[in-house]
């Protein structure tokens, strides 16, 4: 044995670059030999993935949902009651000329008070009135691509006509919705954030009891000359793997989870005359859901095995 | 030349307890000797001071010409790997067939796959295992796990042997042929230091016995 000749070795690169690949498959393999336990976490890492990505979908539609909405913004301008049906009809053709405005409809008194009486339901109630209470009213659409400030600017200038008793703008509850969604948005980061240290602590924990079941094996291998860095790769490609195939779980459960509400949502809005249709991560973020994934296996994986595996040393 | 040289070593435990005191000796460049003594005499701590698993305490431990003191934990890898450690329990990894158990150390050192399995197989050879070597060791016997362990420890062809109570698990008839085969590895120049307490075994080789008793040397018999 000790005359034969010295085996050839790669060079540095070369060797690393082989050990990373042989870890890199042999840790898929150590997760495909315990399928159930392995299943089991990428599930729980999946899970805990798909909630943050799933809200962030929900949030995405929502305020896609209120652009659309912002795009239908109609002002009400109710008119003085000594203004006649002719001088509204003229005031409307004059807001419509407006290079801002998109559309403006004129809804005389009648026709107002008749709309009142099918959609309140007080028609005979209404019938008991000697004289019909309701103004005439001009509906304007302004541009949606104004800024807010604008609309608001326009609905002032509206509103100081001398026909105009007073101008309202359809806009406060958008702004509440957003103003709603805006604290929603900071919660699911929040919840992202806590998910992604829930993540981490999952494959730690999960690495954690790996190194303890492997102790003797870990002990074996430091008597045979194996450094921190050689028997800590495996278990980081482990974290890699738990990471990677947990956000596959996340991507086919929400995937899952749209596909089961694409056709509900598509009825519901077809009741609202919209061709809304249910928005997904899209392409970038499902490569940042996996990257997420990845990451956080990696960081829980190597957070666990620094601490660990110095501490394992043979006796 | 010397592999082994200890210098005044001495190693206490937490608590003041003496593993080691004061012992001085040497073990030539080629040489195979017994370290014998009764159970506590201190001879897995001497291996474990060769094989930088413990530090002594006083003294100073010399192996191939190199001073242990001057190795830092972020070198004992690479100085482990120029050792060839055999165990009592055989210390196996029973997940792995045998020709994976034997690979381990030269997969620790990064060698190509090819080279791997001419000298895993090589090794096996000498041990008389090579029909084996996709087995488990659970099916193997003690006699045979301890040959995987062997051909494991003389893969990396390393400049000494350390074997620590190597027969222990092992019947006499079992333990003679594990003896002939260290000898046949000695005979190719590789050194080797065996702790054992088995006297009737070890008398009835021509080897020198170091005898330790309570954490001294008591003498060096040849």
């Amino acid at each position: 044995m000790a005359g034969s000749p010295t085996p050839r070795r790669p060079l540095a690169p070369q060797r690393l670059a082989l050990q990373h690949a042989r870890n890199l498959i042999e840790s898929l393999g150590r997760l495909y030999r315990a399928p159930l336990a392995s299943l089991l976490t990428i599930s729980v890492i999946g899970i805990t993935l798909a909630l943050p990505a799933g809200l962030h979908v929900l949030l995405k539609n929502l305020d896609s949902l209120s652009y659309s909405w912002e795009g239908t913004l109609q002002t009400s301008l109710f008119l003085q009651e000594n203004v006649d049906e002719a001088s509204g009809r003229a005031l409307t053709e004059k807001i419509s000329a407006r290079d801002e405005i998109v559309s403006s409809q004129y809804i005389s008194r009648a026709q107002a008070l008749l709309e009142f009486r099918e959609l309140s339901g007080f028609g005979e109630a209404l019938n008991t009135l000697d004289h019909n209470p309701l103004p005439a009213v001009i509906v304007v659409q302004p541009d949606p691509a104004l800024e807010a400030e604008r609309i608001g600017e326009i609905v002032t200038e509206l509103g100081q006509l001398p026909q105009v008793e007073q101008a309202q703008l359809d806009q406060a509850w958008i702004q509440r919705l957003y103003a709603m969604l805006a604290i929603v948005q900071h919660g699911v980061t929040l919840i992202a954030l806590l998910l992604a240290f829930a993540v981490v602590f999952i494959v730690g924990n999960t690495i954690r009891l790996d190194i303890e079941n492997r102790r003797e094996e870990i002990e074996v291998m430091k008597l045979l000359g194996a450094s921190d860095g050689f028997i800590r790769r495996p278990f980081l490609y482990s974290g890699f793997w738990y990471g990677l195939l947990g956000g596959v779980f996340a991507w086919l459960l929400l995937g899952l989870c749209l596909f089961a509400m694409a056709a509900p949502v598509r009825e519901m809005a077809g009741l609202y005359d919209s061709n809304l249709q249910l928005q997904g991560l899209g392409g970038r973020g499902w490569l940042y859901l996996l990257l997420a994934g990845i990451g956080l296996g990696w960081l829980g994986s190597a957070f666990t095995v620094g601490r660990r595996l110095h501490a394992i040393q043979p006796r | 030349m010397n592999i082994v040289e200890f210098h005044d070593v001495a190693k206490l435990y937490p608590g003041g307890q003496i593993a080691l005191e004061g012992v001085e000796f040497q073990l030539a460049r080629g040489e195979m000797a017994f370290l014998t003594g009764h159970s506590g005499a201190g001879k897995s701590t001497l291996l474990k001071l060769i094989g930088l698993i413990e530090r002594p305490t006083r003294g100073q431990v010399i192996i191939n010409g190199k001073n242990l003191s001057r190795i830092g934990n972020f070198g004992i890898p690479a100085y482990r790997q120029r050792l060839g450690l055999i165990f009592q329990e055989y210390n196996l990894l029973y997940d792995r067939t045998v020709f994976d158990n034997v690979a381990l150390p030269l997969v620790i050192r990064g060698l190509r796959h090819d080279d791997i399995a001419r000298r895993v197989r090589a090794a096996l050879d000498t041990v008389g295992l090579l029909p084996h070597e996709r087995k488990l060791p659970i099916t193997l016997s003690g006699g045979e796990q301890q040959r995987v362990g062997i051909a494991r420890a003389v893969v990396g062809r390393p400049h000494l042997i350390l074997a620590d109570e190597p027969t222990g698990n092992l019947d006499p008839g079992l333990s003679a042929e594990i003896m002939r085969l260290f000898a046949r590895l000695n005979e190719t120049g590789t050194s080797v230091l065996i702790a054992s307490h088995d006297v009737s075994l070890i008398e009835q080789l021509p080897y020198r016995r170091i005898i330790l008793d309570q954490g001294r040397l008591q003498s060096l018999h040849h």
